[in-house]
């Protein structure tokens, strides 16, 4: 994974959301605006440039107790608004695995 | 079955109530991740995509019922009520919360397991063929060697800071069921000319970024020189290993960069100092591990019972016995493998009901005893042939009897995608969408011997490097491309596969494998010649032209 220094050097190509896991449970959640975690992408804040995805992950990163390895995540905002992954590996971390699971038991 | 000492249950426990003041602390953000990664790399803790990933040692593959009824307990109460089973003897966990991981390592402790040595820059568990103690022909259990490195390494300093992590792998058959050329010291127990048991010494396996085949370093050491020869290679390697640069920290890299010679003379030279130290094994020492593995008490059984004359009249039963059933060194016993990859499901995955129902089943039939090897299956390695067919009606029920062991449905994937947070590219669809197409039984048995590897991404976690067939998945503009190779193997003839042309998508891959299939029955010469045997023969040409000529 990308160390989230490293990725401070990375130009941002389009709408990004701050992304990492939570620390006591390790589910995936998304930086809000209100300077929180949630587990809802929809909640996330949307940075457009560099400047805003800067600012976003240092604020994330400093909030070590809430969530672990915070890192900018691409995202694409539909018609309605709605925002979904960028990629497919978001999109996974998003929605859970593609392969099923085997039955609770 | 091994009796652990009170030593190692102590260090255990400790190791418990130390990680849960860590985390403890870690969750009222006394420590920091920084701060805390190390901790809980330590005990086993990975961060993956979804979740915590939590992995488990499963020493020499060798777990008692109630050590597999822990591990079902565990996956029931603390995550998703599967585990996943891996190539280097563990299992992992893959939907754990940090807050209740003391509590399922608590429970893990109380039967003796731990998650020790299964990451980080140490020592990691010592592996050992699946079939240790049983198999026939075998030199001697190579378990109890496995357990003496174990002893000394565990938490020796000089072990627990290497330049990076390091894993050691023994066998003691001719047939290498534990791959101990992809190790970094690899160790196959032999017998000198005058009938004492020693070791052939490989070094500098790996596979990852920049793949190799370990090399012979020593043709024999004496087993009560066994720890001081590997203390000589580590303090060469330490003494060189780079630090600097994760990727060339590897030994295999070392004994690259200097040459096997020069390695081994360096190693020679550092041995001949400490090889008459306190490092020399008395043979109490061996004998009091010796007496720790224990043995059934084996019945005088027949070589051929009426219950196995009788069920052979079915042709399921008869498929699933020829396919997962092996000769064991007491006569009336077999060693039976279970295949943990059915059609369509991910490799290795083992629901909580399944381990229960299997520990039952091992109680009943295998003297309580389960091993798990580097397949990522597992094998009772104590069943009474009269008992083979209520056993294989039981493992029926449980979906835990494809009669596929090392045919092309058996297949060694990594998380990949889905679960890992290094991954490119997905692994497990792979598999899954293979098993499908190579479902049908007459099909793969005509097939014959072939082992699919598949990793999503160049750590080669799925071994794709040493595959029949190897899947490498990379990602190319954002998309998941996979890259074929063949004429792997990991046994004693372990060679590297070679890439047989461009980087294919996801949904071709299963097109393609079946293209070198297809390939491979037109131009095999006769049945018997495998898969491996008709690539070396040919080289991949042949199978190239194939693949590439409608793509
Ligand atoms: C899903 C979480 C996992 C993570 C984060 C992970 C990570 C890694 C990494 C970073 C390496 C490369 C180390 C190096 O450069 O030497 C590695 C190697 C390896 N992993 Fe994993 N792995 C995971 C799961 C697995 C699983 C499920 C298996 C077994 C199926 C496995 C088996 C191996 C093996 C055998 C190697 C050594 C390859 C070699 O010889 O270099 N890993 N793993
Ligand atoms: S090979 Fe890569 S993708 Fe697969 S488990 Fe290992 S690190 Fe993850």
């Amino acid at each position: 994974m990308t160390s989230p220094l490293e990725q401070k050097k990375i130009r941002i190509a389009g709408p990004s959301v701050v992304t990492a896991n939570r620390t006591w449970d390790g589910i995936v959640v998304y930086r809000t605006a209100a300077r929180a975690w949630s587990a809802e992408l929809s909640e996330a804040a949307i940075v457009r440039n560099s400047e805003e995805a800067k600012a976003l992950l240092a604020e994330a990163v400093a909030d070590d107790v809430g969530a672990i390895g915070p890192y900018i995540a691409p995202v694409q905002i539909g018609a309605d608004g709605r925002i979904v992954p960028g990629n497919l590996r978001e999109q996974i971390r998003r929605t859970g695995v593609t392969i099923g699971q085997p039955a609770q038991v | 079955m091994y009796a652990y000492d009170e030593i190692d249950r102590t260090l255990v426990n400790e190791r418990v109530s130390e990680f849960r003041d860590q985390v403890k602390r870690r969750l009222s953000g006394e420590l920091t991740e920084d701060e805390f990664k190390i901790l809980r790399l330590q005990n086993g803790v990975y961060l993956q995509l979804h979740a915590y990933m939590f992995r488990v040692a499963i020493p020499y593959g060798t777990l008692a019922t109630n050590q597999l009824r822990a591990l079902a307990h565990v996956a029931r109460k603390y995550d998703r009520g599967y585990g996943h089973f891996t190539t280097r003897q563990n299992i992992q966990f893959n939907w754990i919360k940090l807050a209740e991981l003391p509590d399922a390592l608590e429970d893990l402790a109380k039967v003796g397991i731990h998650a020790m040595q299964t990451s980080g820059n140490n020592m990691r568990n010592v592996t050992s063929d699946q079939w240790a103690g049983v198999a026939p022909g075998e030199i001697e259990d190579p378990r109890i060697w496995s357990e003496l490195i174990r002893q000394h390494t565990t938490l020796h300093p000089e072990f627990s800071f290497l330049p990076r992590k390091f894993k050691i792998a023994i066998t003691a058959s001719d047939h290498d069921r534990a791959a101990i050329k992809i190790h970094d010291i690899g160790l196959r127990l032999i017998r000198n000319e005058k009938g004492e048991t020693g070791f052939e010494v490989l070094v500098g396996g790996g596979l990852g970024r920049t793949p190799f085949i370990a090399k012979t370093i020593k043709h024999f050491v004496h087993g009560r020189d066994i720890l001081s020869y590997i203390e000589a290679i580590l303090r060469v390697y330490n003494q060189y290993g780079r630090r600097d640069n994760i990727y060339k920290a590897r030994i295999k890299i070392l004994v690259h960069e200097l040459g096997i010679e020069k390695f081994s003379r360096e190693v020679e030279e550092e041995w001949q100092q400490i090889r008459n130290s306190s490092l020399q094994i008395d043979d109490e020492v061996i004998e009091d591990i010796r007496s720790r593995f224990t043995y059934p008490a084996y019945e005088k059984l027949p070589h051929m019972p009426d219950e196995l004359r009788q069920a052979a009249a079915d042709p399921d039963f008869e498929a699933w016995r020829k396919n997962s059933v092996a000769p064991h060194k007491v006569q009336g016993y077999s060693i039976v493998t279970i295949s943990l990859k059915p059609t369509g499901g991910p490799p290795g995955d083992a629901t909580a009901k399944q381990m229960d129902a299997l520990a039952d089943l091992a109680d009943q039939y295998s003297f309580g005893e389960i091993r798990v090897g580097h397949e990522q299956n597992l094998a009772l390695p104590h069943v009474a042939k009269r008992d083979l067919p209520a056993l294989w009606k039981a493992l029926d029920k449980l979906g835990l009897a494809t009669p596929n062991v090392n045919l092309i449905t058996d297949i060694i994937a990594c998380p990949g995608l889905d679960y890992c947070s290094l991954a490119n590219a997905r692994s497990i669809p792979i598999a899954q969408e293979l098993t499908r197409r190579f479902a049908n039984h007459e099909l793969a048995n005509l097939i014959g011997r072939l082992h699919i590897n598949i990793s999503g991404c160049i750590n080669a976690c799925g071994h794709h490097h040493v595959g029949h067939i190897g899947i490498l998945g990379v990602e190319k503009n954002g998309e998941e491309v996979y890259q074929i190779t063949i004429g792997g193997r990991a046994d004693e003839n372990a060679t590297l596969g070679t890439l047989i042309g461009p980087g294919v998508k996801f949904d071709e891959v299963a097109d393609v494998v079946e293209d070198v299939v297809e390939a491979y029955l037109a131009l095999r010469e006769r049945p018997e010649e495998l898969f491996m045997d008709t690539v070396k023969r040919l080289g991949v040409e042949p199978f190239k032209e194939r693949v590439y000529a409608t793509r």
